[in-house]
């Protein structure tokens, strides 16, 4: 479980998150969703100690961030920025390996490569493993910080935005990756999504954030209706079940 | 395996050009003289021999450098020479040189060393602000920022009567190497190969610091760490042949070309390229005017732009 | 319809005349004076063709950074200057007369900088940070090429012409001053007429096309008359790297116009009284030899770090 309590964070004058407090359960996805500019991508990034906490707590299981060996919290939660610029020229299979790193720093041993084989065989990356990360596309490059944080092998798996770059077919095929990490091994998922399409489909769990302070969480069945939703957007939400499924529209 | 070659292929030339380097010069050397003419024994082990490892050692760890600074910076156009390391460790050296003549060339050269550390912090205090969607701001800050603290050693050195240090300092040349006058250079050596038995790190710093520490690595230490060495071997270089620009830009940014930027694999064949080149810009400069000599530095300044620019220029292909 | 501003620093610059002249003089009053007149002459000469190229180049590359300076344009003046000796040899350099080194220089210097320039304006004006670190490059390339050759020339031969070769603030020389103000005022003539179309260059190259306005081939004419004030001002003083810079980042700063016919007065104005100034201070008041252009390479550097962390070069 990761615990939150009572996080504020400002840069400058501007407050991006306010005395934010909440559980992120175990064993599930949970989506984070919200507003352009309401703090989602800052609280992942204080989740995963990626900006040091101004106020306030989080602890991860039983690690509290800030006090946390790095290589302990990279062995317990793997991380997918949003913006993944990469000024190196590296292939796609040694960033890959890099994922392996917090375990074997630097000797790899034959468990590391079955991991990383199997991480090119899951997202579809066989093709490009010997391709320079620059001779990629942006959605392949995605997926191949995607394949390095599963390669990583950890309990928490933080995703910002993975979807960003992303065709239909590798999107629904990361979705559907994620659910079977969280049901079959048992991993727990953070992910910022866009998309409520996505998040209606395959999160168990959902955090909704506005303005920089918790608009409501729980189990995506319960928070996830119109009234919520049209709220924390501001537009007109509706939802729309058809037999098996539910879709969020708003285009009109 | 395929990816053996460009190491075969470095040490070969590496090897070539140390065998020129060695029996070319104003005084005569053959192989045939040599192991029963003690002049000439005498002639190979004073001169000759620091002569050609002092470029290699200087090429190489320049080299090392060079793409240490580019993957901490994450920026393919910095070296010591484009971020006013160079120019803070002379800063440095002219201080020492004024206030404390007498000093060990040891201790000299940790004054240099320091003050390179404190240019290197200024440069990367100046390029925070800079957006990072214009990667050759930072180049160009850089070379300007330089520009203002060699302005300042010249104004100093001028005002000290000290130009012609300043002079010698600038312009890279092995003339000078004796044995005695270059061990210095064994210490950039080591700090190479330290460099080498950090590799990953520098790859996974080359990330970035948030994909580093994702990965736990200790970004901090790891910056610290590159930032220390590029500093020492910028200094070391200075102290003992001058400053070589362009080494540590445009060998890098070729075997990255070539290879990428995994460095457990790139760094021999960066060091290895490096050296060949420092070497090769000394052999021509020994033959270009003989018997005179024009310095390493002059000829790889010549060289190194026009590979650089073409680098630049050359169109990007799909 | 003069400018406040640019009375003022006519003004300013008529005063530190004056201080520059009369600073100290007490002994052999009209020999000093002199001196002073024909240096003074030559400081004025170098602003005016310094401010007015930088403006020039600022308008065809369509930034505010860029200066011919930057761009290796001066390094190319002394390489050019340093491969004529080179051909030629020390001794027959020697023997030719100033103006007609001095013509041969600026000619070949037009036409490289137009081969150069010109291809690399074409090519990248979009990638204004390409142009700018291609340029500085450029810059390295023609100092390093230049000492290569320097080393190739005889040492003996170099001797003879190392003290004509390499001007400094301290010596002008009377008949490089001659030469360079019978080739000045032409140029400032074509150029001041050129004004109000550089109006509309300033646009940029396709809205000046449509506007009518035959972009490329006054591109190529004012690369010339840039390569030519370079010419004059690398010619009389050496290379002085960041003075357009300082000059054009204060004259748009104090100007706030587009308007060429204000403009380029302007920046000349201000790089005379720069030079003027800060050569009374230097040499007169401070006592220091020849290292004005020093302070200037560090003044004009800071002010561009300034500027650039106010945010203000995008």
């Amino acid at each position: 479980m990761i615990d939150i309590s009572g996080v504020s964070y400002a840069i400058g004058k501007a407050q991006i998150l306010k005395d934010v407090s909440l559980h992120i359960p175990c064993g599930q996805i949970t989506a984070l969703i919200g507003p352009n500019g309401a703090g989602k991508s800052t609280l992942l990034n204080l989740m995963s100690g990626q900006e040091p906490l101004q106020t306030g707590t989080v602890s991860v299981d039983a690690l509290h961030i800030g006090q946390t060996r790095p290589r302990d919290l990279a062995l317990k939660m793997a991380v997918v920025a949003q913006h993944v610029g990469v000024a190196s020229r590296l292939r796609v299979r040694d960033l890959i390996s890099f994922g392996r790193w917090p375990h074997n720093q630097g000797r790899p041993t034959a468990a590391d490569h079955t991991m990383i084989a199997q991480a090119l065989d899951r997202f579809d990356l066989n093709a490009l493993a010997d391709r320079f990360l620059d001779e990629v596309s942006g959605g392949q490059r995605q997926r191949a910080f995607v394949a390095m944080a599963y390669a990583q092998d950890t309990d928490w798996l933080l995703l910002d935005e993975p979807l960003n770059n992303l065709d239909l077919r590798h999107a629904s095929r990361l979705m559907a990756e994620l659910h079977r990490l969280a049901r079959e091994q048992d991993k727990s998922i953070v992910i910022v999504l866009h998309d409520l399409n996505y998040a209606v489909a395959w999160a168990d769990h959902v955090v909704a954030m506005k303005n920089g302070a918790l608009a409501f969480e729980g189990a995506t069945q319960k928070v996830t209706n119109a009234e919520n939703l049209s709220a924390l957007y501001d537009t007109d939400v509706r939802l729309v079940q058809t037999e098996d499924e539910v879709f969020v529209a708003h285009h009109r | 395996m395929l990816r053996t070659r460009p190491y075969l292929l470095t040490g070969l030339a590496l090897l070539i050009l140390s065998g020129v380097s060695i029996f070319i010069g104003v005084g005569q050397l053959s192989l045939g003289t040599v192991w029963h003419d003690p002049a000439a024994l005498q002639l190979l082990w004073i001169s000759r021999i620091p002569r050609t490892l002092a470029a290699l050692l200087v090429g190489s760890s320049i080299a090392v450098a060079g793409v240490i600074m580019q993957l901490l910076v994450r920026n393919r156009f910095v070296e010591p020479g484009t971020t006013g390391t160079s120019e803070a460790a002379m800063l440095g050296l002219l201080a020492v040189t004024i206030l404390a003549p007498g000093w060990p060339i040891m201790a000299k050269m940790i004054v240099a060393a320091c003050a390179s550390l404190i240019g290197i912090a200024g440069f990367f205090a100046l390029i925070r602000k800079l957006p990072p969607d214009q990667p050759l701001m930072i180049p160009l800050v850089g070379l300007i920022y330089g520009g203002i603290l060699g302005a300042a050693a010249t104004f100093i050195a001028f005002q000290a009567d000290l130009i012609q240090y300043l002079g010698v300092w600038m312009s890279g040349e092995f003339s000078g190497v004796l044995a005695g006058r270059y061990e210095l250079l064994w210490l950039a050596g080591g700090l190479a190969v330290l460099a080498y038995l950090a590799a990953d790190q520098f790859t996974v710093a080359g990330l970035g610091q948030k994909a580093s520490l994702s990965l736990g690595l200790r970004y901090g230490q790891v910056l610290t760490l590159g930032v220390v060495t590029v500093a020492l071997v910028s200094s070391l270089v200075i102290v003992t042949v001058g400053i070589l620009p362009f080494i540590g830009l445009v060998v890098p940014n070729i075997v990255s070309r070539l290879m990428g930027d995994n460095l457990r694999q790139t760094l021999p064949v960066v060091a290895g390229m490096g050296a060949g080149f420092v070497l090769l810009s000394d052999i021509i400069g020994r033959v270009a005017r003989y018997p005179y000599e024009i310095p390493a530095g002059t000829v790889f300044g010549v060289l190194g732009a026009v590979v650089f620019l073409w680098l630049l220029l050359r169109k990007p292909h799909a | 319809m003069p400018d406040r501003w640019f009375l003022i620093l006519l003004g300013a610059l008529v005063a530190a005349s004056a201080l520059f002249l009369t600073w100290g003089l007490s002994t052999r009053i009209w020999f000093i004076l002199e001196l002073r007149l024909v240096k003074l002459a030559g400081l004025i000469t170098v602003g005016i063709a310094v401010g007015i190229a930088t403006m020039l180049f600022q308008t065809l590359s369509g930034n505010r950074i860029l200066t011919p300076a930057i761009m290796g344009f001066d390094a190319l003046f002394l390489l050019v200057q340093t491969s004529l000796v080179f051909f030629i040899g020390g001794f027959g350099f020697v023997q030719l007369p100033g103006p007609v080194v001095f013509g041969i220089n600026t000619a070949v210097m037009m036409v490289a900088a137009v081969t150069l320039f010109g291809a690399l304006l074409h090519n990248n004006r979009r990638d204004i940070q390409l142009m700018i670190l291609v340029g500085v490059i450029f810059g390295l390339l023609f100092r390093s090429l230049t000492s290569f050759m320097q080393r190739l020339i005889d040492p003996s031969e170099f001797a003879i012409v190392q003290g004509t070769m390499f001007a400094q603030f301290g010596g002008i020389n009377r008949v490089e001053l001659l030469t360079s103000v019978c080739l000045l005022l032409p140029l400032l003539v074509w150029i001041w007429r050129q004004c109000p179309v550089l109006d509309t260059m300033a646009l940029g190259r396709d809205p000046a096309r449509s506007l009518g306005v035959p972009y490329d081939g006054l591109q190529f004419r004012l690369l010339c008359a840039i390569a030519a004030l370079v010419s004059i001002a690398t010619a009389l003083v050496g290379p002085i790297t960041f003075l357009g810079l300082l000059v054009s980042s204060l004259t748009y700063s104090l100007m706030r116009s587009h308007r060429h016919a204000l403009l380029l007065p302007t920046s000349a104005a201000m790089a005379a009284l720069i030079l003027v100034f800060g050569q009374t201070v230097f040499e007169q008041v401070l006592d220091l030899q020849s290292t004005l252009s020093i302070v200037i390479e560090f003044a004009g550097g800071l002010l561009f770090l300034f500027l650039l962390a106010r945010g203000k070069l995008q």
